[in-house]
């Protein structure tokens, strides 16, 4: 049983990290909470990989002699990947909360829709 | 065993940060706690064995979006608007999609298990090729540069990507503002 928590307890911890940025997501009406959501799930999926990668007494995957137990390399590269990435769609989702501030005056989307009658 | 404990109480850590992120209304203060979020995954990453993720998180994750964010601040609102209490239609989302994913977490193999699948297809690979093949000591480096160079290359195309549609996005209003005040200088002048 105890073994069982300590085997699958990576996974319960980003799971609850994911739902917790998936809720600030579509609960919350600030568009710069929303984008702070994202980055809370997106860093909760890069834990994901990284724990599935880790061997049991395995070091970093960086050859050295007398060494014969490595983690896996792989999750560690897509991951520096999705980093940059996810910085980048960050970006990008900044700079359109500054021009949505800048043509309605606010960053609430219920204020937003209140203006377009949208909702 | 100790580098579960840690582990252990690291993402611990990461839960109360993540609650507090979800509780608080200062825009600023929710930034620096993902700040901090992303050091404390940066030394998860560390414990796991992921040196390199550890430190790209550590100066893009926890410096570059920070930067970012406290700018997006500067240009809009610090303090996020109330809205009353919890909503209850996205709990509801959430518990329900979370409790699918702890389900299916049970046909996961055990954290560090070496049998794992995910260890038995390219992974051995390169790791025991990759110091002929590219002789780079670095495996993380070997992949990422040759073994998935074309991934690196689609990243960077990425990259480049929103770098423009951010130069489009903010780029673009300086212009819009001159233009503005001209029409101004001409109205007032006529």
């Amino acid at each position: 049983m105890i073994d069982e928590i300590i085997g699958l307890y990576n996974y319960w911890v980003v799971i609850f990290l994911m739902m917790t940025g998936f809720y600030v997501v579509i609960a919350s009406t600030n568009l710069v909470k929303k984008i702070i959501g994202l980055n809370i799930f997106q860093t909760s999926v890069f834990i994901l990989y990284i724990t599935m990668g880790k061997v049991a007494d395995g070091t970093a995957p960086i050859l050295e002699e007398g060494i014969t137990s490595y983690s896996n390399p792989l999750p560690h590269v897509l991951i520096l990947t999705a980093i940059v990435v996810g910085v980048a769609t960050t970006a990008v989702g900044l700079a359109l909360v500054v021009r949505i501030k800048e043509a309605y005056d606010t960053i609430e989307e219920d204020e937003i829709h209140d203006q377009d009658d949208s909702l | 065993m100790m580098l579960t404990i840690i582990d252990l109480t690291l993402l611990f850590f990461l839960v109360v940060i993540a609650i507090a992120v979800v509780r608080i209304k200062d825009l600023f203060a929710a930034t620096m706690l993902l700040g901090i979020y992303s050091l404390l995954s940066a030394s998860i990453f560390v414990t796991l064995d992921a040196v390199d993720v550890a430190f790209t998180e550590a100066s893009v994750g926890a410096g570059i979006s920070t930067i970012l964010a406290l700018s997006t601040l500067s240009l809009t609102a610090r303090i996020e608007k109330g809205h009353p209490g919890p909503t209850w239609i996205p709990i509801l989302v959430c518990a329900v999609t979370g409790l699918t994913l702890i389900y299916a977490t049970f046909d996961m193999p055990w954290f560090g298990d070496p049998d794992a699948p995910i260890h038995q297809h390219v992974a051995p690979h390169y790791l025991e090729a990759s110091a002929e093949e590219i002789d780079i000591p670095n495996v993380v480096t070997s992949v990422l540069a040759s073994y998935r160079g074309f991934d690196t290359f689609g990243e960077t195309v990425v990259v480049f990507t929103a770098l423009v549609a951010v130069l489009l996005l903010l780029g673009g209003r300086k212009g819009e503002d001159n233009e503005s005040n001209q029409n101004k200088d001409e109205g007032g002048a006529s």
